[in-house]
């Protein structure tokens, strides 16, 4: 009974026009950046390197390297400050969480794209 | 002070106006029923009491059932006093009567500030550290052998040549009456009897909590 409540409440915060991706991919996110009485669209791309959560407070991170520096930024996935997602590319990792590539850089941080079985 | 009986159901993260996400905990609140109003002339102070929750007629004593059919409502689990209860409805501030069901929508408002209070989750017998905020010992070394967590000393000397009366100790924790104040209400459901507080909330979920106006 609980479950069907917060499942109610948190039904109203869920947006639906987020595409599927998963760890490992590529994306680009659009970010409602408001400066003052502005708004403007900020990207940000990088590699998801984590997705956690449940519902309503789902989150992703995403890392890239921007001028050397490792940056990495947490989005609530149904926030509405996210203008769009894209999908850039898929990866192949074996693992749900890619912390490993905090720790790698160059060549070594690289992530194999996924291959479609496109012949059949 | 105006309020209703609820019940935490769980938290979650809400997105507000301007899009940033609160953590909130969503309180199933009501509906009550009124099952005494008590007067200045008749108890010496001005108060009505609440019932809230469900409860099996054969569970129900003798005594609250006579209690409850007075007001012609159902046996419920919970009954709690408020004082000076005042609710607003358009025409304006409204007295309770006898028998009446109360709902969030009749009470509260988006914006409005609450308290709540309820039963805090039971710990077991816990050290000083977690049950008074005691720094313990910072060293692993320097003479430490197993008292990291220690309350070091607690008194002085042969005089007094006792342990003062009060002295911070381990032991039960949890399980008190605890009132968390001011908590921003964030939404209202009034067809689910839901009410959403910033923050969080005394006790465990299905928890039975008194949520008071603020004042």
């Amino acid at each position: 009974m609980s479950t069907d409540l917060m499942n109610l409440v948190e039904a109203t915060q869920l947006r639906n026009d987020i595409p599927e991706f998963a760890a490992g991919d590529s994306i680009s996110v659009h970010v409602r950046v408001i400066e003052g009485e502005k708004e403007r669209i900020q990207k940000f791309d990088g590699v998801v390197i984590s997705i956690k959560g449940t519902g309503s407070s789902k989150t992703f991170m995403v890392r890239k390297v921007s001028n050397g520096v490792g940056v990495e930024r947490i989005f609530p996935l149904h926030s509405p400050r996210i203008a769009k997602i894209e999908r850039v590319r898929e990866g192949r990792v074996r693992r749900a969480k890619l912390f490993y590539l905090r720790g790698r850089r160059g060549k070594a941080a690289r992530i194999q794209e996924k291959r479609r079985d496109t012949a059949k | 002070m105006s309020g209703i009986l609820g019940r935490k159901v769980g938290m979650t993260t809400i997105f507000d106006d301007d899009g940033r996400s609160v953590v909130c905990t969503v309180i199933e609140a009501g509906p009550c029923a009124v099952t005494q109003v008590k007067t200045e002339e008749t108890d010496g102070y001005s108060a009505v009491q609440l019932a809230f929750g469900n409860k099996k007629a054969k569970r129900t004593t003798k005594a609250l059932k006579g209690h409850f059919e007075k007001a012609g409502v159902e046996q419920r689990r919970h009954v709690v006093e408020f004082r000076d209860f005042v609710f607003h409805k358009a025409a304006g501030d409204v007295q309770a009567e006898l028998g009446q069901q109360i709902a969030v929508g009749d009470l509260f408002e988006v914006g409005e500030f609450v308290d709540v209070a309820g039963t805090s989750k039971g710990k077991g017998f816990q050290g000083v550290v977690k049950r008074h905020g005691f720094a313990g010992v910072n060293d692993a070394t320097h003479g430490q052998h197993n008292r990291q967590r220690a309350p070091g000393s607690i008194g002085q000397a042969s005089y007094p040549g006792k342990v003062m009366k009060g002295q911070k100790m381990g032991g039960r924790t949890g399980g008190n009456r605890v009132t968390v104040q001011n908590l921003n209400v964030v939404r209202i459901l009034a067809d689910q009897n839901l009410l959403i507080v910033r923050g969080a909330v005394p006790g465990p979920t299905n928890g039975v909590l008194e949520i008071h106006k603020a004042d």
